[in-house]
């Protein structure tokens, strides 16, 4: 197939794909997304390989390697088409037991299917699973049908459809009014409306502009988008395209963080792709509109996510922030109008240009239209990455759709907005999730990382974790960022370490007024949001680490002690053996003699952990 | 020239220049450590904070990299700004206690006290050697290294600063005084760069005027001829 | 590095000044490390000085400036992983391997980083060897796992004199 050259073409060859494609014939596919990957998804996939090749029955049926499902506390994940039965946690050798019951004999595997954690029950396809049902997955759901290697399977699922009704149908400013219309909030944090940003560029003075897909998802916890560049990397560069034509920008890059080796080899295939049949390059679809993409990789900095600092990198430089009086859509990347938007934003854009604005503000509140994309994890069942339209509640998501909290413990709060962002507390988990609810309550949105911490989580051991990540992150320039930071961590560790002092807490909020109010941009802007928010809601965990030098949450080491109950140690001995620091003193039970129960030297103790997580009597108590 | 109005004292600017510019030279006091008229604004120290208002809204921010613009009204000493330029002298007082200009600009601004750990630096890591060594002198010997807390102004490889032609223009910029150059014999050396150069001897007076190294670098640079630098600059006269 | 090695790699990104991190992260991939002869000659052909190369190399955390271990261990520390308790883990490769976060040891056989996030949340916590990822990892997981990387070496662990 060579370049298409209209739109016509394109709905002919889409047609063309279509007709080879028999719905009904049996199709397994397996998740490759990096969470399956993890937990063995490739051996599973070449177990597969092996049983169709070993089988004569075995032609005529496909394997397809797909992007992330989501779901990945199951993985790896199969779903074997064309009835949707979803198998989880399958194993090299499930493959052939599959092939044999399921592909051939129509029979379903009972102790794969998905089982309700309280109920019991086996549920058999893919969209009855608790864990589908409340979500909206009009960006994420075609990650299951699509091999990103395979640019056919994009198209055959409707891809590249909105992108030929722009070019052929719509001019550039009508394209900004249907997403000014959409309120297209930006996804990677700032949720800046994306058509008022278009709009701006659009109108810059210049001959010369670009567009930028920031793809350098830094915050720790959030692995959205990756999933999507990975999984569906078409439906981002269709997204870019269309921006592109409504900004006039003829260049476009997509800065990619360089601990996503995956994404980048797959947006580049998608890149290559996309350039052979025409759908980039010069005059796409016979439109005479010239757009081409470039990759480029970050190099290991937070800072980077920030634009200004992204574009210093894409010039050549370290990625040291400037002033946004003008700001990037203005002079941006070689002071050039730059329009620059989050991976999961571009990914909106065919969403809303082939189904209407109208459509598209159906879903989500007043203020936020639309789905949004969390990274689901730390303290609960079902960790993965969910869509949910904006308005859903916390609760919805943690308990319906997360399955609530492992081991019975006792939800504490979620954090979201990574480390620009804050904890929210159980006393507001009815809140509906949207951009400016969340800011509200002192979090924010963030790029969607939502880490769920039980009664075993530390809140001062979370601030401290992420100014620790912060003061590191930070470029370094301004000195109410560098230093704000450093001592912010430096109090932290104080209080967590038992030196705390009741003037802690006040320096602390002083601190990171500063560091909000003084520095230069967003990474010190939002600096004190953990620290800050932490004190609001969880002030007593504060002082009890303060006055009393103790954590209730059993995670600061220096205030811990480890003792060994005697009525209850059965002198195996492990611990001793495990003890890193010979602390553990003790009779070992044998045949002939009857030991003596061991006990921890707390001198020499230096609270790893290892005597707790090797006793398997509950011999070890924590306090 | 654009008008505009600083604590309620009309005044005006050249198109580009900053507010900072037009306070100092209209003898306004604004506290600042990073800006130098003979480089780029940078905006790293962020003592020179004021309150712009502009179209309704008021925002804190550089007066150094604020560019001039029609019609804003700027307050340089709102309880605000003076608030968080306190904490800011006490953060660099409390990373480089040993230096003077930061022990009286900290006095000055009434604060007494420094309720963090007393470290030992005493760069104040404003970056006006290495700007100038690039953006005046063009020798570039030394530039900021790392991020974040372990941010440092050193020569590459952090050994000797090898391009650094000792013309002490960093010794003479550093407003901490940090950076200390001698003289002994027929050597000078930038103390901090670890960078000693042997000096050109005057045909003339005998003196030792410049380091070789500086003026090859010159003559190279202006294709002058060999002898060029021969006779120093007073003899030549 | 050879002078035409480098330049192939200069070569590939057309010369083009703005490229010198992609240039950096393809010397980085095949050397494991950025040798200084290397960064200078790379500073000669685009024309950037040498202060400004060192000044990229030590922002980014993608670079190292001294030659990395045979097998490279990261420790995810993302929120998810150290929410369920990835602070330990590094601390229990600290204590096997005898080097801390960033360092070598000295046998050039390891080097232990940590990242701020794989993107394996799932698996958290997350330990990735030579690319090759470890999930549900605990403590006591720790020292197996490095037996399939020193197969040779005796129960002897090295320990930093009893302090974390």
């Amino acid at each position: 197939m060579g370049k298409i050259s209209s739109p016509e073409e394109l709905e002919r060859y889409q047609n063309e794909i279509l007709s080879k494609r028999d719905p009904h014939q049996p199709c397994v596919t397996v998740c490759g997304g990096t969470g399956c990957h993890a937990s063995g998804c490739h051996q599973v996939i070449d177990a597969f390989k092996r049983v169709l090749q070993d089988q004569s029955k075995g032609n005529g049926i496909n394997i397809r390697v797909t992007g992330c499902h989501g779901f990945c506390e199951r993985g790896p994940l199969v779903v074997i088409y064309p009835q949707k039965i979803l198998y989880q946690r399958v194993k090299p050798e499930d493959a052939r037991t599959i092939f044999e019951e399921t592909i051939l004999n129509g029979k379903v595997i009972e102790s794969l299917l998905y089982d309700h954690p309280t109920t019991g029950k086996r549920i058999v396809h893919e969209e009855e699973v608790p864990f589908y049902q409340k979500q909206m997955r009009i960006i994420f759901g075609n990650n299951g049908s699509i091999d990103p290697t395979r640019i056919e399977d994009y198209l055959a699922v409707g891809g590249y459809r909105a992108l030929a009704k722009a070019l052929s149908s719509m001019h550039p400013d009508q394209i900004i009014q249907e997403v000014k219309k959409a309120n297209l909030r930006g996804r990677g944090g700032g949720g800046f409306p994306a058509g008022v940003k278009w709009e701006t560029c659009r109108n810059a003075p210049g001959d010369i502009r670009y567009v930028i897909c920031n793809a350098d998802e830094g915050d720790p916890g959030a692995y959205m988008d990756r999933s999507l560049l990975e999984g569906n990397p078409h439906s981002v560069l269709e997204g870019m395209i269309i921006g592109a034509y409504a900004i006039g920008a003829h260049e476009g890059y997509v800065y990619v963080r360089n601990e996503y080796p995956l994404a980048v080899v797959n947006i580049g295939i998608a890149i290559q792709q996309a350039r052979e049949l025409g759908l980039l390059g010069k005059n796409i679809l016979g439109s005479k509109f010239d757009f081409d993409v470039q990759i480029s990789r970050g190099g290991g900095a937070f800072v980077c996510g920030e634009s200004t600092a992204l574009m210093a990198s894409l010039e050549g430089n370290v990625g040291e922030p400037r002033a946004k009086h003008i700001h990037t859509v203005v002079s941006g990347l070689w002071d050039r109008p730059s329009n620059l938007n989050n991976v999961e934003t571009w990914a909106n854009v065919p969403v809303i240009i082939e189904r209407g604005a109208d459509w598209y503000t159906q879903i989500g509140t007043e203020g936020s239209k639309g789905t949004k994309i969390f990274s689901l994890v730390g303290k609960v069942n079902n960790t993965g990455l969910v869509e949910v339209p904006m308005g859903i509640t916390l609760r919805e998501i943690v308990y319906d759709i997360g399955g609530g909290i492992p081991g019975g413990k006792k939800f504490k709060a979620v954090q979201t907005g990574g480390p620009s962002g804050g904890c929210i507390p159980e006393s507001l988990i009815d809140l509906p999730v949207d951009f400016d609810r969340l800011t509200e309550v002192g979090s924010m949105m963030g790029s969607g990382g939502m880490i769920v911490m039980d009664e075993s989580t530390c809140m001062v051991d979370v601030a401290k974790y992420f100014t620790n990540f912060l003061k590191d992150e930070s470029c370094g320039k301004c000195t109410s960022c560098r230093e704000g930071t450093k001592r912010m961590h430096e109090i932290l560790t104080e209080i967590t370490e038992g030196r705390g002092k009741p003037e802690h807490i006040d320096l602390l909020e002083e601190l990171g007024w500063v560091t909000a109010e003084a520095s230069l941009c967003a990474l010190g802007g939002t600096a004190p949001n953990p620290v800050l928010s932490t004190i609001r809601y969880f002030r007593e965990e504060y002082q009890e680490h303060i006055i009393n030098k103790r954590c209730p949450a059993k995670v600061c080491r220096t205030l811990l002690q480890y003792r060994i109950l005697s009525d209850v140690c059965t002198m195996c001995g492990r611990c001793a053996k495990v003890c890193p620091v010979k602390a553990i003193t003790g009779k070992k039970k044998t045949k002939k003699e009857a030991g003596e129960p061991f006990q921890i030297d707390t001198e020499k103790c230096i609270k790893c952990g290892m005597c707790f997580e090797t006793c398997k009597f509950e011999a070890v108590e924590v306090h | 020239m654009i008008p505009f109005v600083i604590d309620g004292q009309s005044v005006e600017g050249k198109e580009g220049g900053s507010i900072l510019e037009v306070a100092l030279d209209a003898g306004i006091d604004i506290p600042h450590l990073c800006y130098h008229e003979s480089v780029k604004p940078y905006g790293a120290c962020r003592l020179c904070l004021v309150e712009v208002v502009r179209g309704g809204r008021s925002r804190m921010t550089t007066s150094c990299t604020y560019s001039v613009m029609e019609g804003i009204e700027v307050f340089t000493h709102t309880e605000k700004v003076l608030r968080a330029r306190r904490m800011i002298i006490e953060l660099i007082l409390a990373m480089c206690p040993g230096d003077k200009l930061i022990q009286d600009m900290a006095k000055e601004m009434g604060v007494n006290q420094v309720r963090f750990k007393q470290e030992d630096k005493d760069c104040i890591l404003c970056g006006l050697c290495g700007r100038i060594c690039e953006e005046v002198v063009g020798a570039n010997a030394i530039q900021f290294a790392f991020r974040g807390d372990r941010r440092e102004m050193i020569p590459p490889f952090q050994g000797e600063a090898m391009s650094c032609i000792a013309c002490g223009a960093c010794v003479v910029a550093c407003p901490v005084d940090v950076i200390r150059m001698k003289e002994q014999g027929d050597e000078r050396t930038i103390i901090r760069w670890k960078r000693t150069l042997k000096m050109k001897q005057c045909k003339i007076c005998g003196n030792y005027f410049a380091p070789w190294f500086q003026l090859e670098k010159f003559r190279e640079h202006a294709k002058l001829p060999k002898d060029f630098f021969d006779v120093c600059y007073t003899c030549r006269t | 590095m050879t002078h035409s090695q480098i330049d192939a790699i200069i070569d590939r990104y057309e010369g083009k000044e703005s490229s010198i991190l992609a240039i950096l992260q393809d010397i980085q991939a095949k050397e494991k490390y950025l040798p200084k002869e290397t960064l200078e000659h790379v500073g000669e052909r685009l024309r950037i000085p040498i202060n400004k190369i060192y000044r990229i190399a030590t922002f980014y955390r993608a670079f190292s400036l001294t030659p990395r271990g045979q097998h490279e261990i990261v420790v995810c520390l993302g929120t998810a992983c150290h929410v369920r308790g990835g602070q330990r883990i590094i601390d229990q490769f600290t204590m096997e391997l005898g080097i801390r976060s960033g360092e070598t040891t000295s046998d050039r056989k390891f080097t232990l980083e940590t990242v701020n996030c794989l993107g394996v949340c799932a698996a958290g916590p997350v330990v990735a060897i030579d690319g090759q990822y470890f999930g549900k990892m605990s403590s006591i997981k720790v020292e197996d796992t490095l037996k399939k990387f020193r197969p040779d070496k005796s129960d002897k662990k090295e320990r930093l004199n009893g302090k974390d």
